[in-house]
């Protein structure tokens, strides 16, 4: 692996690769922790994972470099994500994963930028994490630096009415160094997302906000290659990838099931899962 | 303990013009201030920076929980944002200053004007009388409630030099001016006059009441004490008040409920104190349209009320 403060624009090939892992250690972590959120850091992973390993400038010998792109878990159930590829880009150690959801661990259920500032954001309650990734970007831009923010929402979360606030205020600052996923893997608690509070037409209510708006596969790694590809032509609005995605990717059971929403998996239902991510299971 | 100060109502001021003034001059010597406003910027005086410094001023439109987010955001950038809005819709944002400002440690200062009964005809709606209620139980969140021009000025500067969560509340009405900028220190209420067994304590617009109170009252000597700094509570200064006296009043223009009677309450409690409180204020019911003057006599604590209060305390 490069140590280099630059994007590392790994190859989808790697990159499936490394996510693969990345799967193993979400689930393995949440085994240990006895609760925690599978559903939807499967189906964020690869968005996230590409963030690190593609595009962003990051430094893992000095994880708060000034220049740094920075990446905002706005759905912060999903930390089992964000903490696998963190300690996969070796920002923190490996064996720290183990203690997620522990007394006393920097690991906490939800992102503490307290206790571990690389989560750069502490949220979990949601909708707050897009206004966060806002203001860092009108921060960056008054201060006339080059680096990006990246933010990766719940599409339930874009329920929240601060969300739409952000929607409204982005653009009026012509914030293209603001790139906003939506993890779109229609499900949440109480049941699929049109169901509890329909969204559609997502996309183009965020057109209607004058935002750059794209929609992906967000388990394709060269779709969101080139999504982040695109955004980053934008010379004046800020972008939103609606990004498709299945609830527990990659794992038999618990794709497309809301019951996986917020139930770790025991041991036995970890080793099916590492069968399926060893092979058995091609979704 | 600050030593006595000489009041005197020669200049009256409202404390969100103070804090306009400033916040405008302190933007010169401090180039990290920038400062966010949800369409109040006339209301709260933010216009006055927004003026000087265009390109540090972000006005946010009537969405305050996004200005409270994207201030967090700022601060994350080495920035000190300063949010404004009437302390009655900042406060409401109550969940994002929690996880945004507070549990973040975010450097976000959080401006409420028109606090309480003082706005006068505009009525319950607009007047902030649950803010500080509602941001006490946010750990490290320091409360201001400066009574005067000077102790504003004070305030704002301490503000702009703490590193962490600030709410700074402040007055649409006219004050008079009761203190020297020295005077203020974060945490540390001030003496206006040193008396015998009785206290009278107010913050922010009720101290001049408080003031007024003990110049009716001067027989009974009573001491008179600026609380400015809700939080942290000065705990040294109510000790020695709690030492000397059998009555403590306290006055405020915000709910009783979680407001400066109860901060000083809770101290006394500790102190197993044996003497007598009395918390006036708004006495957990809510606030209407009318004369400030006249709604502070209706609800109980106006100096003529308070001086009331006492008589029948001790008379």
């Amino acid at each position: 692996m490069l140590d280099s403060k630059l994007p590392q624009r790994l190859s989808p090939e790697k990159l499936k690769e490394i996510s693969r892992q990345c799967r193993i250690d979400i689930l393995e972590m949440l085994e240990k922790a006895g609760s925690g959120h599978p559903g939807g850091s499967l189906s964020a992973i690869d968005i996230i994972m590409t963030l690190f390993f593609h595009e962003m400038k990051s430094n893992p010998s000095e994880p708060m470099w000034e220049d740094r792109d920075r990446f905002i878990l706005s759905k912060g159930h999903g930390v089992p994500a964000l903490y696998s590829v963190l300690a996969e880009r070796e920002i923190i150690p490996k064996a720290e994963l183990l203690t997620l959801r522990k007394i006393n661990s920097r690991i906490q259920g939800h992102p503490d930028r307290v206790l571990l500032p690389v989560v750069e954001a502490s949220t979990g309650s949601l909708g707050q994490g897009i206004s966060i990734a806002q203001g860092i970007a009108l921060g960056l831009k008054l201060q006339k630096k080059d680096s990006k923010v990246f933010c990766l929402m719940g599409d339930g979360e874009t329920q929240e009415g601060q969300v739409w606030e952000t929607a409204l205020s982005a653009p009026k600052y012509k914030l293209n160094n603001l790139v906003v996923f939506i993890d779109n893997n229609n499900g949440q608690i109480d049941g699929h997302v049109e169901d509890v509070m329909d969204l559609r037409p997502l996309a183009d209510k965020w057109r209607a906000f004058r935002w750059a708006v794209q929609e992906i596969d967000g388990h394709d790694f060269s779709q969101i290659i080139g999504a982040l590809e695109t955004a980053r032509k934008e010379t004046e609005r800020p972008t939103l990838i609606v990004a498709k995605t299945v609830k527990g990717k990659g794992i038999s059971f618990m794709e497309n099931s809301i019951a996986w929403h917020g139930v770790s998996p025991n041991k036995e239902q970890l080793d099916r899962a590492l069968l399926d991510l060893n092979g058995g299971f091609k979704s | 303990m600050s030593a006595p100060s000489t009041p005197s109502t020669s200049k009256e001021k409202a404390t969100r013009d103070s804090f306009g003034e400033a916040i405008r001059d302190l933007g010169k010597e401090f180039s990290k201030i920038v400062v966010l406003d949800a369409d109040l910027s006339v209301s709260t005086k933010s216009i006055l920076f927004a003026k000087e410094f265009p390109e540090r001023f972000f006005q946010m439109g009537i969405a305050e929980s996004n200005m409270i987010g994207t201030a967090a955001g700022l601060s994350f950038t080495g920035l000190i944002p300063f949010c404004c809005s009437f302390g009655a819709f900042v406060a409401g944002r109550y969940e994002t200053i929690r996880v945004s400002v507070g549990y973040s440690k975010a450097n976000v200062k959080i401006i409420g004007t028109h606090s309480g009964l003082g706005i006068g005809d505009d009525g319950y709606t607009q007047m902030g009388l649950e803010d500080i209620n509602v941001l006490r139980g946010i750990p490290g969140m320091i409360l201001i409630n400066p009574s005067d021009d000077a102790t504003t000025r004070a305030a704002v500067r301490f503000a702009v030099t703490h590193e962490g969560p600030v709410y700074l509340r402040l007055t649409r009405q006219k004050l008079p001016s009761l203190h020297q900028i020295t005077d203020f220190q974060c945490g540390r209420g001030i003496i206006l006059k040193e008396g015998k067994d009785l206290a009278l304590i107010g913050t922010g617009s009720t101290v001049i009441e408080c003031l007024k109170a003990s110049q009716t009252l001067s027989k009974l000597n009573p001491w008179v004490i600026d609380i400015h700094t809700i939080k942290p509570i000065d705990r040294a200064l109510i000790k020695t008040l709690a030492r000397n006296c059998k009555h403590i009043i306290t006055a405020e223009d915000h709910n009783v409920v979680g407001g400066l009677g109860t901060a000083v309450s809770e101290v006394l409690a500790e102190e197993g104190w044996a003497g007598k409180l009395v918390r006036l204020g708004v006495q957990d019911t809510y606030g209407e349209s009318g004369a400030p003057d006249e709604l502070y006599e209706k609800y109980g604590f106006s100096a003529n009320k308070i001086t009331q209060k006492v008589m029948s305390l001790v008379g």
